[in-house]
């Protein structure tokens, strides 16, 4: 008897704790909406989203994030233009080229690149990045160009790791047929077995770019910051993510709330990123 | 003709992965370099002056915040893994639900957290900048994490375990707990010490709910730095370019512990399940 | 005439000795089947042929294999263009994920050929050779997983003959096909002695007296008997021989 009630009370206790992140996941949602939501509804979101003036210390305070919603685009596309089809060929070399006793050493290399904080890929960027581009192409060095290329190799562990595990579920056979019919290794790799892996290596790619566009504090230290609509790879820009972080610890009242509704516009595209890598793994899965 | 087709490939190929790993090799090196022959005795004083920036509270602050934070979420993910592995039935609504959850909570930037810390704990739970609202905002942070490491671990264990366990009279408790626990010990493990390694690293979700103060946490209600903000901090104000890599030296050499340990815990795991 | 001879060939997976000593002569345009129990070495030998067993580790081989007079294992022998040479269908059926098109165009792009109205004959000629042409002319463009077993397979010997080689090595083709699919395929192998020469390994000693001219006979790495089909069938010279094809083990 007093077995089954421990049993019970445990169970309860379990469920209890596979809530939390249910419960976690509604707070979340209802704070930053609830607190950036009026906001927009009071400015208006067609002035929010595409207002190109950020301006909170005006009169009348103007706060359009269409440069910061561009800053964050452009800085995305860049990092994905240098960090794919380099991880991506990376996770091949990693599946398929490298001999076993280098694997064992690179495999915990690309988890280790995984775990370095973003503040020293942040800070090394800036020590070492930012003066490279300065010299190549002048200005502060502080533009979309450097923020691309930490960004870009910030996001490689992500995409290696998720394209190797999916380059190596490839059943052998594929392989194997394709060496069968007089084709070299390089080419059975890149022609039968990576379009195979295809549907991995995009959920890879679309969780490169969450975390691309999620990133912070590494991004605030190079991208310049700049709220202004970019009209060069070389000028600095401002991104939603560091937006939030350079004005909060003094923003007020209307000001907060903008900020929060940035976090909002920001937290849509997380969503929207989130969902379609959820149904491209559901797709595969079945 | 397709031989030289297949070189070219298999040098972009290899060029890839030198780019890949020359970047972390120079990363690491280059910090290392520039950071060791400042690791000077000032920067680990007791006390934080604006003259010595020792990062020694900071060091404190990480690990004071990695325990409680490990102590709030490690038991709740668990347990949560749990029910989903071992209670659910497959195909259960409300373990879809969980599931999706845990993928969106794993999906959020570091900065939507830290504002929802703000929001939440500092202001509407009036818990002002400290180690409380950082820690549960971090414990928020590291529940997926620790949730699907756990549930892998938990698969990874033969079924014919538990079989065997329920066949000799023994509850689900005890099974779970007697069988099935530790033969995934180094699994959870390794998922507890990734989790240590995202909080040491983590910046954007801590600078507004544990706040920025220079000295050691007092209390759960008293604010501070982790070593990530303390190095965020320095760097931004650019005054203290060789503190900044000291700091960096630091927290490489934690994450790589951090992740050796990882890496040797889940390879006891896959030869626990091969053997 | 010979068109392949293996000569004093041994094969080690590390320190196992699979094959010892093998000895034998595959004459031109005809089928020979490999026969025996499971782990008689029989695939090693065949995958040894077209030099497939360069990619299993710890392979180790001695002795000579020769094509027309060359041994295959020579240096200088281009492994691409050996294999272009000797094709394989393997006991899975393994189409790649693309469209039956594209399956039979793999090959012939592989080795250069890039012209369309080239590559639409071939696919034809090679769809019709693997007797499957009038099931899948209507539908190039589908997905060649979403073919039957039977169908797939057939995918996989017009796959193998699009790059027109000159031997066809097949490793158990049939094994995971059911019986109307299977006899499809025999009778398509017949039909290939036309053109190629053929060795098939096979599990069913039906299937060896049905479609082969000769048969080898495999235990625990040694040929023991390889002779006419007829012959080996009928009056066998070693008793483990008769003992396997009575039924007596294996």
């Amino acid at each position: 008897m007093k077995k089954i009630s421990l049993e019970g009370f445990m169970k309860t206790i379990f469920i209890l704790c596979a809530t939390t992140s249910i419960l976690a996941i509604i707070l979340i949602v209802y704070f930053i909406f609830s607190g950036g939501v009026p906001f927009i509804m009071e400015y208006g979101l067609k002035n929010f989203l595409f207002g190109t003036e950020w301006r909170p210390s005006n009169t009348p305070q103007l706060f359009g994030i269409l440069p910061m919603i561009l800053g964050s685009l452009y800085i995305t596309f860049g990092a994905i233009i240098i960090g794919v089809p380099i991880g991506v060929l990376t996770a091949t070399y990693l599946a398929k080229f490298s001999d076993r006793r280098l694997y064992k050493f690179l495999k915990p290399s690309v988890n280790l690149m995984a775990g370095i904080p973003s503040i020293v890929y942040g800070f090394f960027a800036l020590q070492v990045i930012v003066p490279l581009i300065k010299n190549l192409v002048g200005g502060s060095g502080m533009n979309i160009i450097t923020s691309s290329i930490l960004l870009g190799i910030m996001i490689l562990p992500t995409i290696i790791g998720l394209s190797e595990s999916s380059i190596r579920s490839v059943p052998q056979s594929y392989y194997e047929g394709s060496v069968a019919l007089g084709a070299s290794h390089e080419r059975s790799v890149m022609s039968v077995v990576l379009p195979a892996a295809k549907s991995g290596i995009i959920s890879s790619i679309i969780l490169g770019i969450g975390r691309a566009i999620g990133e912070t504090m590494a991004v605030i230290l190079v991208a310049g910051n700049q709220p202004r609509v970019p009209d060069s790879i070389t000028k600095g820009a401002r991104t939603l993510t560091t937006n939030i972080v350079m004005e909060m610890a003094y923003a007020a009242e209307t000001h907060r709330e903008a900020l929060i509704a940035t976090a909002v516009v920001l937290f849509v595209f997380i969503l929207i990123i989130n969902t379609i890598f959820l149904f491209i793994k559901r797709r595969t899965l079945n | 003709m397709n031989n030289l087709k297949s070189n070219i490939i298999r040098y972009i190929i290899k060029l890839s992965a030198l780019i890949t790993f020359g970047a972390l090799f120079f990363l690491v090196g280059y910090i290392l370099y520039r950071g060791i022959p400042n690791l000077s005795p000032s920067l680990f004083e007791f006390k934080y002056t604006s003259s010595n920036v020792s990062m020694f509270p900071s060091i404190i602050n990480t690990l004071i915040l990695v325990s409680i934070t490990l102590v709030i979420a490690t038991p709740i993910g668990v347990f949560t893994a749990f029910y989903l592995v071992e209670y659910a039935n497959r195909g259960n609504k409300f373990v879809d639900l969980i599931r999706i959850t845990t993928e969106t909570l794993s999906g959020i930037p570091s900065i939507v957290y830290g504002l929802f810390g703000m929001l939440f704990f500092v202001y509407r739970l009036e818990f002002s900048y400290s180690l409380i609202a950082g820690t549960l905002t971090a414990a928020i942070m590291v529940l997926p994490l620790v949730i699907r490491s756990t549930e892998e671990a938990l698969m990874s264990v033969d079924d014919s375990l538990r079989e065997a366990s329920f066949g000799l009279g023994a509850g689900k408790l005890r099974t779970i707990f007697r069988v099935v626990l530790p033969v995934a010990m180094p699994g959870i493990l390794s998922g507890v010490i990734l989790s240590i390694g995202r909080i040491v690293g983590e910046t954007a979700a801590l600078i507004y709910t544990f706040g920025t103060a220079t000295q050691m946490a007092g209390g759960l209600f008293s604010s501070g730095r982790t070593l990530s903000v303390q190095m965020y901090m320095l760097s931004n104000e650019g005054l203290h370019v060789n503190e900044s890599f000291a700091t960096g030296v630091v927290l490489l050499i934690v994450i790589l512990i951090i992740n050796s340990l990882s890496t040797y815990l889940s390879n006891r795991l896959t030869k626990g399940r091969t053997n | 005439m010979d068109k392949l001879i293996i000569k004093d060939f041994d094969l080690y997976y590390d320190d196992f000795h699979a094959l010892k000593d093998i000895n034998m002569n595959i004459a031109e345009k005809e089928i020979t089947a490999f026969i025996g129990p499971s782990g008689c070495g029989k695939s090693s030998l065949l995958k040894s042929l077209n030099r497939m067993n360069d990619l299993v580790e710890g392979c180790k081989i001695t002795g000579e294999v020769l094509l027309d007079g060359k041994n295959i294992f020579d240096k200088n022998v281009d492994v691409n263009k050996l294999r272009k040479r000797i094709g394989m269908v393997f006991q899975k059926p393994n189409p790649f994920p693309m469209s039956i098109y594209d399956n039979i165009a793999y090959g012939p792009r592989t080795h250069n050929i890039k012209n369309k109205s080239k590559l639409d004959e071939i696919v034809e000629k090679s769809l019709r050779g693997a007797a499957i042409w009038d099931e899948v002319k209507d539908d190039l463009k589908k997905n060649a997983l979403r073919l039957s077993g039977g169908q797939q397979q057939r995918i996989c010997i017009a796959r193998a003959l699009a790059v027109e080689p000159e031997i066809l090595l097949m490793d158990e083709p049939t094994s995971a096909l059911d019986p109307i699919s299977t006899a499809k395929i025999e009778e398509l192998i017949q039909q290939l002695k036309e053109d190629y020469t053929i060795i098939i390994v096979t599990h069913n000693m039906q299937q060896a007296t049905r479609v082969s001219d000769k048969t080898a006979f495999f235990l625990t790495g040694e040929v023991i008997e390889f002779n006419d089909t007829d012959t080996l069938f009928s009056v066998p010279k070693n008793k483990k021989t008769e003992d396997y094809i009575t039924g007596r083990f294996g």
